[in-house]
């Protein structure tokens, strides 16, 4: 009956976590058309956290479904979810510290090319490589490839942080405040990187700084205390009088 | 200088095979060059998993003593060529790496460690009790190779230098094995799953197989360094099985530079070769050996070969 433009890329339905007695999320049901960029906001402890962990398959809703192009998902393991195309960057940033720059794309770009294969050398995977050259120069890291990770400024990390989410070339990314910590200079151009991104494929992030969003999305998900709250274009959310009162009101 | 090094650790499996084609020369006897070889191959093993994957195991000793005890057994009571009991000696360590890898990569960190220390002295304890096929505390007896024919010419094995050299050919076989894994794709997530196992799984990574893979890996090496070393021991003692032995694979790897190719290698000579020094001086050779062992990790934590190393600010990982 309906075409498949018309299936979501992702869907929650009913989820919800939590901790013990705590309920971090409850009944959340949203869903995420393909090829738009959606931002999930909220006050400290709304359950952005959460809901983006669920989202991207780090833990599985204590309750609820998470459907990816329509096939339900719920349960999958974290690196299943690479493999159909769901990938992540982290709040805190996760990289491989003691290998260089380049090492850290090319591992995170050969899950296609070899998982396991162990009698064949690393360098004769074309493919991993010249996919972790073109994203080094996508975020500006080229000058650094045979630098040691470790070694990196924040925002540098950070956007090997990205580089890292595209190297399996996910339809759906999903991004955990990708600007946290980052100089404004930095953000600026963290944000540039994320509308063209953008333009790519689907783009779910939660973030922080609200100013970023209003310029960037053309759909925010309001969430608090881990409930759906509102969603709508960046005028509508600042108009909302309930997102107002929570969230806006105290800035 | 530099480049000598850059040199060898590009071709470091045909390097470590010169060195060691020459070494029995630059040791006192033979015997300890013998053993030197089968620990050097024992720490690298252990290496594989703990260096290169981070995780700290401390029942290893299973692998070697699994790795004996099914070589020396298959000699004893099965009259199995040399060559076959070596295989079962392998295949039997992997199917207890396997199994102990099963049970112990549900764990991290610390709980990781004591439960591989546990399933090590559950090891110790079968093979102790199956006295009619180990000789329990005595150990297993008259696991002989006298000589045999490698392409009808007839090899004396009871000459050390000779033993040495059979017991070589296996090492630089294992050698190979485990430089190809660290130069492959699986060598690469081996690194990023100790790096950061949450990142390694959201790049697609199934960790907790790839932990699996490499405990197997590691235990099959351990176990052939166990089998050689029943077949150059002609006995195969019950302390082969004793936790005593995986703390030493721990600290001949930290020694010579955990994460290296060939510093478990080296930790392993320096630490045999001051026991047989140090013990013709004293009977306290224990505590010499843990002084220099704690000199190195306060003053050289990357140990002796990953001090040179990065010295000479040699990147030597998966290259």
């Amino acid at each position: 009956m309906n075409s498949a433009t018309n299936i979501p890329i992702l869907e929650a339905r009913n989820v919800g976590k939590s901790f013990g007695k705590f309920k971090a999320l409850q009944n959340v049901s949203t869903s995420f058309m393909p090829g738009t960029l959606t931002a999930i906001i909220g006050p400290n402890g709304a359950g952005k956290s959460t809901f983006f962990n669920v989202l991207s398959g780090a833990f599985p809703p204590s309750s609820g479904e998470i459907l990816f192009n329509g096939k339900d998902i719920t349960g999958m393991q974290q690196y299943e979810f690479a493999r159909i195309g769901i990938s992540k960057s982290f709040q805190i940033t996760n990289v491989f510290k003691q290998l260089t720059v380049h090492e850290n794309v090319r591992v995170a770009a050969q899950m296609e090319a070899a998982r396991y294969n162990f009698l064949r050398s690393t360098q004769s995977y074309a493919g991993p490589i010249e996919v972790a050259d073109q994203l080094l120069l996508r975020v500006n890291l080229e000058h650094l490839r045979n630098k040691k990770t470790g070694d990196l400024a924040h925002g540098q990390q950070r956007a090997l942080e990205i580089a890292m989410a595209l190297a399996c070339n996910p339809s759906l990314l999903l991004l955990d405040e990708p600007t946290a910590g980052m100089s404004p200079e930095e953000t600026l151009v963290m944000m540039e990187l994320i509308r063209t991104l953008a333009n790519e494929r689907t783009v779910i992030l939660v973030e922080h700084k609200m100013k970023l969003i209003m310029g960037l999305c053309k759909r925010i998900i309001v969430l608090h205390h881990g409930e759906f709250l509102a969603e709508g274009t960046p005028e509508e959310i600042q108009n909302n009088p309930e997102v107002r009162r929570v969230y806006l009101g105290q800035g | 200088m530099n480049s000598f090094f850059q040199l060898i650790t590009q071709h470091r499996v045909l390097a470590s095979t010169l060195f060691l084609a020459v070494f029995p020369f630059i040791m006192p006897y033979e015997a300890l060059a013998v053993n030197i070889l089968i620990f050097g191959l024992f720490a690298m093993g252990f290496n594989l998993l703990f260096g290169y994957m981070g995780l700290l195991s401390f029942g290893h000793a299973a692998f070697l003593g699994i790795g004996s005890y099914l070589t020396g057994i298959s000699i004893v009571h099965y009259e199995l060529g040399w060559g076959t009991a070596i295989i079962v000696g392998v295949i039997g360590a992997a199917v207890g790496g396997l199994i102990m890898g099963f049970l112990a990569i549900r764990t991290r960190g610390i709980y990781f460690s004591m439960v591989t220390l546990a399933l090590g002295q559950i090891v110790y304890y079968i093979f102790y009790k199956a006295e009619s096929l180990t000789g329990g505390e005595n150990g297993l007896r008259g696991v002989r190779v006298d000589s045999f024919n490698i392409f009808g010419i007839p090899v004396d094995f009871l000459n050390p230098l000779i033993k040495y050299y059979i017991i070589l050919f296996f090492v630089v076989i294992a050698m190979w094995l485990i430089s190809r894994i660290l130069n492959s794709p699986l060598g690469a997530v081996m690194e990023a799953i100790r790096e950061n196992e949450k990142r390694a799984a959201a790049c697609g990574f199934d960790v907790a197989k790839t932990k699996l893979l490499v405990f197997i890996l590691s235990a099959a090496i351990c176990g052939l360094a166990g089998s050689l070393r029943a077949l150059h021991l002609s006995i195969v003692p019950i302390d082969s099985l004793n936790y005593l032995q995986s703390g030493q694979a721990v600290m001949m790897s930290i020694l010579g530079g955990m994460g290296t190719f060939f510093g478990p290698f080296v930790g392993a000579a320096v630490m045999l070769y001051l026991e047989d020094v140090v013990t013709t001086f004293t009977k306290y050779w224990m505590a010499v050996i843990g002084l220099i062992f704690m000199f190195f990790v306060l003053f050289f934590p990357k140990g002796i070969w990953g001090t040179i190393l990065s010295k000479l600010q040699i990147h030597q990982d998966s290259k």
